[in-house]
């Protein structure tokens, strides 16, 4: 068994903690999100909601609570989606010579840097979780302590098969495309339609039957289901449209989250193994 | 016993329809310093990048410590240490740090990488530079992290892709002591170049590479000795009338004819021919107007042996681009 995976790990992790500008902004981005845009869009859904009756006998769920799953699952994703980004740049100030001259597998380096996405995410995930609660996210609302910490690792568990697909989504094009502008364009262009074609910030209930059949597979729609399965519970009505989520739903969100990081890392393995020093 | 570190048997490399390496065969003996010497585009990078499996081998053989490098590549790269031609550190770690990631990345244990560490900053003189940023360093420091990076794994052999390139002459005598000190210890090193006096100081032997093709391999004294003893130039009133007079003498080996001068090559001691040459070529009634007495250096060497000045291979750096990092279809 070989662990230069490790390696990697480190020198990213290291590199991470280095550059304090890279630590205090992925520390902030999530705090953002939630203070500016999930305040100020709490306060109109909840008050353009607020003649709706909500459903008898079932738990109503602030729409702050809503979006926070949402919040994670769309913080993760732009930052594993963008993480290949630092991949591009070793590849053009030739970084990644030493490595890709070595005996460490190619399969090492993306799991390095998967590895380290992940520890990454799970820190942006801490952190919205955290501050999310002081400002009135009813996340795991009368969990006893043991279901809070199942809760918690479901969605971490859930958090990191995201950031693995997205990660080596974006290694594969960083390490395919040979200028920063190129792959920025690839990047924006390919969030628009994960960003907005999910329930990750609003309910799809109300979309076009063609919208609403594609957000049933895009993978930020499978985490932010997930994280409110776990977060929430699996009975909640949010702004009068009622959740039910059974275990099969959340297994099958899981299995589809797999699926797209199986596929990705072949793709990205494939991309790997063409690269030339 | 000297085993061969390196052996490449008729090896040929293209790129589209350009040859790049032309046939070239050549050996490389345990503990010795081997130099490819040549200008850029003459296919030196392209060698050694398939010397070290960062580039597949298309035609040919080639083994490094006993190794083939088309199927036994990971075997290979745990026997050695690179220098890449341009600067690759992290700029973002410090001296050690680097260090310590490639022994990681090598698997090296804990300990060794402890105790290695510690050697090579010695060796570098980078000792009190341990806990500095990589990008703080001198140009000069960072080859030698550099250096000590390659040396890290105590390679069996150590490729160098142009150690030296654009660095001041005080600065390349510094590496090349390092260079020499390694050999003391044992280390095999194989590098290119296109600075004749790095070739000429620092190598047991030298090839000279040209349009991909390996011209003449010996020492410098070899390739020198093999030119003639001393070398005169001569400036006259009719070259080439003063050309013809000097080819009937039988102690010149060879007259070449540059724009202005003769270059005339003696097979003996100079000091003995030169009064007879001056001799003839006046009662052949050209005028002499100057003479100039040398010995043969590796500019002479490389001019005879190639027909043409290492800087005149200049512009023809199109292999070269093609040897970024890149993704091959």
């Amino acid at each position: 068994m070989n662990f230069e995976f490790r390696a990697i790990y480190w020198r990213d992790m290291l590199k991470f903690f280095r550059f304090k500008s890279m630590l205090i902004t992925s520390l902030i981005q999530p705090v953002m999100w939630l203070a500016f845009f999930g305040l100020a869009m709490s306060e109109s859904f909840d008050q353009l909601t607020s003649l709706v009756p909500p459903i008898e006998g079932v738990q109503n769920v602030t729409y702050l609570s809503y979006m926070g799953a949402g919040i994670i699952a769309m913080d993760v994703l732009f930052s594993s989606l963008f993480g290949g980004t630092s991949l591009m740049f070793d590849k053009k100030f030739s970084l990644l010579r030493e490595t890709l001259a070595s005996p460490v597998p190619r399969a090492h380096i993306i799991l390095g840097v998967g590895l380290s996405g992940v520890t990454k995410a799970f820190i942006q995930t801490s952190m919205i979780i955290g501050f999310g609660k002081l400002i009135g996210m009813d996340f795991f609302l009368g969990y006893t302590l043991t279901e809070t910490v199942f809760a918690i690792i479901g969605i971490f568990l859930l958090v990191a098969v995201f950031t693995l697909g997205f990660l080596f989504l974006s290694g594969s094009i960083a390490i395919t495309i040979e200028n920063p502008e190129g792959m920025q364009s690839i990047l924006t262009l390919l969030s628009m339609p994960l960003f907005f074609v999910s329930n990750a910030l609003y309910p799809v209930d109300a979309f076009p039957a063609v919208l609403r059949f594609l957000s049933m597979f895009n993978p930020l729609t499978l985490l932010a289901d997930g994280i409110r399965y776990f977060a929430l519970g699996n009975n909640f009505s949010v702004m009068g449209i009622h959740y039910m989520y059974t275990p099969a739903d959340i297994i099958v969100s899981f299995l589809g989250l797999l699926f797209f990081a199986l596929a990705m890392l072949a793709t990205s393995l494939w991309r790997f193994n063409k690269v030339d020093v | 016993m000297t085993a061969n570190v390196i052996e490449v048997n008729n090896l040929e490399h293209s790129y589209g329809s350009v040859k790049a390496v032309d046939n070239i065969s050549f050996t490389v003996k345990e503990g010795e310093i081997f130099s490819f010497l040549g200008p850029n585009g003459a296919g030196k990078s392209t060698v050694i990048n398939i010397l070290t499996t960062l580039r597949k081998i298309q035609k040919g053989e080639a083994r490094v410590n006993g190794y083939d490098v088309a199927k036994e590549s990971k075997s290979v790269r745990k026997s050695i240490g690179i220098v890449f031609q341009m600067l690759c550190l992290d700029h973002e770690m410090t001296v050690c740090e680097n260090l310590e990631y490639h022994g990681k990345i090598y698997s090296m244990p804990k300990k060794d990488r402890k105790n290695r560490i510690e050697e090579l900053l010695k060796l570098t003189e980078l000792e009190n530079k341990r806990d500095t940023l990589a990008k703080d360093l001198s140009g000069g420091m960072k080859r030698r992290l550099e250096l000590a990076r390659g040396l890290m794994t105590k390679p069996a052999v150590l490729f160098l892709d142009e150690p030296t390139i654009g660095f001041d002459i005080q600065t390349r005598m510094r590496m090349w002591e390092y260079l020499r000190e390694i050999k003391r210890e044992g280390t095999t090193i194989f590098l290119t170049t296109h600075y004749m006096e790095e070739a000429d100081q620092l190598s047991d032997r030298i090839s000279i590479i040209d349009h991909g093709k390996i011209i003449v391999t010996g020492t410098a004294n070899e390739l020198k000795n093999k030119l003639g003893k001393d070398l005169i130039y001569l400036e006259t009133s009719d070259n080439k009338a003063a050309a013809e007079v000097l080819r009937a003498i039988s102690s010149v080996k060879t007259v070449t004819e540059d724009t202005k001068s003769l270059r005339v090559m003696i097979g003996e001691d100079v000091t003995h021919v030169l009064p007879q040459i001056i001799e003839r070529i006046r009662k052949a009634g050209v005028e002499i107007t100057t003479v100039n007495i040398k010995k043969p250096s590796m500019d002479d060497v490389f001019v005879h042996y190639t027909g043409h000045d290492l800087r005149e291979g200049e512009p023809q750096e199109k292999y070269e681009g093609m040897e970024t990092a890149g993704v091959s279809e």
